[in-house]
């Protein structure tokens, strides 16, 4: 897993919300589009959510915050750092749904999944992919990977 | 008559099965083909509003979305082509001039694809590029007469002085756009890929955008008929000036930005009221003859202390030759002769597919007068209008031209797929739009990368073309015409090419 910031460009959002398709399609048991969409298993939630105002559109995911709110605030620890990547992750088996990490997160990118029976729903980063498949896929490369210095990374 | 609802010129096809309902191609469709019924959970395609950009088709995650050509359903009649019918019932319709962009796209005789170029073999060596040195400079402008030196301490001095040039890594430049007629990013892009290889772009008529002054080192400015833009600042930023006379395209004809297109940001650019009119006359009303011309050349060498090139932008048309000698002996550095197929952002269709002559015969035919007259030194040649590939390019300077400009070439690596709905100002691709929602689309970062690559691929390309005839500089190949050979051409067409035919040796 590469290390990096998400940074959110909205100059060049055009609003497709592709990025929502293949965050869904990602979190799928079984990691194909059609079969994501069209097949028995449940849809699971997008971990990036689209916002639009006219032409001003931008889709954002869990920033991943130094110092996040989410896991301060979670009773048992199920909201954890990763010590390499630096992302904020979620465990399902340590969750008990008080959904104090929905309630503390200024930006609203933690949802309550009842539906698939996960908890809370975020973005993990495509942690076990290895690299985010909304940066991977955006046509107008609107959500890039940067490094510290603003650099943008690409698939290794 | 009942009249004419749906003239449909592609068939939108959509996979049910693949299809994810995702909504993306309904968003993003400025034509508004596709619309998604909530109630049913399905995407209706409605056809006849299809111009054929295959955006959605490009973004469709699923590769649900294929545009086809719709089958021609009325009874064939060789005469009586599609095309003209449809044209006839939507003249009927709107009593209107119909318009259309980009190039002609009518079946002349490409005098490229009936060119073939030469190689060595045993009597001269070829070179492998990739090996030795090959130099693409170019320089464009005036050029001396003859070179004096003078020696000054044993050493040996330039005592000539050259006339300014403009200095070129590749004899390629993207032509003339205008903001208006392309969006900034579009803009943005080609300036940024000319300035990192190091050749020009082209402001076109529409004035300098504050946002490309970082890029306007590399940047021909335009001034044409309607004088958009022109200021002292303008002038002084430009690497060269051109004087806008014809285009291509629309030979003849001058310009209309409509006033609601004219935006603030376009209003302080072009330096006109907002919401008024951007017209550009058809002749430039100071301009009624070559004496008429050298004013103005002139007016702009004293403005910029004569230490910038001034160029002269023609159409091909019948009289090019002897219209080209008088340009250049009005003052002109550099002549560009733009093509019948020469693109556009809006022209009348009737104009742009019968009016002008090819590139290629122009090219020689004003090679030859100049030499003739002994005056091909005074001025440089572009030749635009219709450059699809390398060999075109190489072709080109083998009859003459000293440069090309590449337009249609430049935004097709942009994302073009040669629509030519430019003129409604609804491109998906983010390219001939005004529209907030889609210039977005063009990310310039992308943009530029892409632009940088096309000239990137042909300037390799060309280096393998003149390694293979045994040239190591493209200076030696221009006017180098014993390195063409025509097939497939008449004796008339050879003759005005000034190129043997196929199996005759030199």
């Amino acid at each position: 897993m590469v290390k990096g910031k998400l940074l959110i460009r909205e100059e060049y959002c055009m609003g497709c919300r592709l990025c929502e398709v293949h965050c869904i399609t990602q979190h799928s048991g079984t990691k194909d589009i059609v079969k994501a969409y069209k097949g028995k298993e449940q849809k699971p939630l997008s971990g990036i959510y689209f916002e639009e105002d006219r032409h001003v559109s931008f889709a954002i995911q869990c920033r991943h915050c130094e110092e996040a709110p989410c896991i301060e605030a979670c009773l048992t620890g199920a909201m954890y750092k990763d010590k390499i990547t630096g992302a904020v992750l979620h465990n399902n088996e340590k969750c008990a749904g008080c959904w104090m990490c929905v309630m503390v997160c200024p930006l609203g990118v933690i949802k309550v999944d009842i539906q698939n029976r996960k908890i809370a729903s975020k973005c993990d980063l495509c942690i076990t992919s290895g690299f985010p498949v909304c940066v991977e896929n955006c046509p107008n490369e609107a959500i890039v990977l940067v490094d510290a210095k603003g650099e943008k990374i690409g698939r290794k | 008559m009942a009249k004419i609802k749906r003239i449909c010129e592609f068939l939108v096809e959509r996979d049910e099965d693949k299809c994810i309902k995702c909504q993306a191609c309904v968003r993003m469709c400025s034509n508004d083909v596709h619309k998604y019924d909530g109630e049913e959970n399905t995407i209706r395609s409605e056809s006849s509003k299809c111009a054929g950009c295959h955006f959605c088709e490009q973004l469709c995650p699923t590769a649900a979305i294929t545009i086809k050509k719709n089958m021609y359903a009325l009874r064939e009649n060789y005469n009586w082509q599609k095309e003209y019918v449809y044209d006839i019932l939507r003249q009927a319709e709107t009593g209107g001039v119909i318009l259309t962009g980009m190039g002609c796209d009518k079946k002349y005789k490409n005098y490229f694809d009936r060119i073939v170029l030469n190689a060595s073999q045993v009597t001269n060596p070829s070179i492998d590029p990739l090996r030795e040195p090959m130099e693409l400079k170019t320089f464009i402008g005036k050029k001396p007469n003859s070179i004096r030196f003078t020696t000054q301490n044993e050493e040996k001095m330039l005592k000539t002085e050259i006339p300014p040039q403009l200095e070129l890594e590749i004899p390629i430049m993207f032509s003339a756009m205008s903001f208006g007629s392309i969006s900034l990013n579009a803009m943005k892009s080609l300036a940024i890929a000319a300035k990192k290889f190091g050749t020009c772009w082209n402001t076109g008529e529409g004035g300098l955008p504050e946002q490309l002054y970082p890029y306007s080192d590399k940047c021909i400015v335009q001034v044409a008929s309607g004088r958009f833009g022109v200021d002292i600042n303008y002038l002084e930023k430009a690497a060269a000036i051109e004087i806008k006379i014809g285009q291509g395209a629309k030979p003849g004809i001058g310009g209309h930005l409509p006033g609601e297109k004219v935006s603030a940001e376009i209003s302080r650019t072009r330096i006109i009221p907002e919401g008024t009119d951007a017209l550009s006359p058809a002749p430039h009303h100071d301009i009624y003859s070559i004496e008429d011309l050298k004013q103005l050349v002139f007016a702009l060498k004293e403005v910029t202390l004569y230490k910038k090139i001034i160029g002269v932008k023609i159409a091909a048309v019948h009289n090019i030759a002897p219209i080209a000698t008088g340009v250049i002996r009005a003052g002109a550095d550099y002549v560009a002769i733009d093509g019948i197929r020469g693109g556009t952002g809006a022209a009348p269709k009737i104009i742009r597919d019968n009016v002008g002559i090819p590139v290629e015969i122009a090219i020689a035919a004003v090679d030859q007068r100049l030499r003739e007259e002994g005056i091909r030194n005074q001025a440089s040649i572009i030749a635009a209008g219709g450059f699809r590939k390398s060999s075109d390019v190489v072709k080109a300077i083998a009859l003459g031209a000293d440069a090309v400009y590449i337009g249609s070439a430049a935004l097709i690596s942009l994302g073009c797929h040669l629509c030519q709905k430019c003129y409604t100002g609804k491109c998906n691709w983010g390219i001939a739009t005004q529209d907030p929602y889609l210039t977005k689309r063009l990310n310039p970062e992308i943009g530029a990368e892409r632009a940088y690559n096309l000239l990137r691929a042909w300037s390799l390309e060309i280096k393998e073309m003149l390694g293979g005839m045994g040239i190591n500089a493209i200076e030696s190949l221009r006017s180098n015409r014993e390195q063409l050979r025509g097939f497939d051409l008449n004796e008339v067409e050879l003759k005005f090419l000034g190129i043997k035919h196929v199996g005759e040796a030199w």
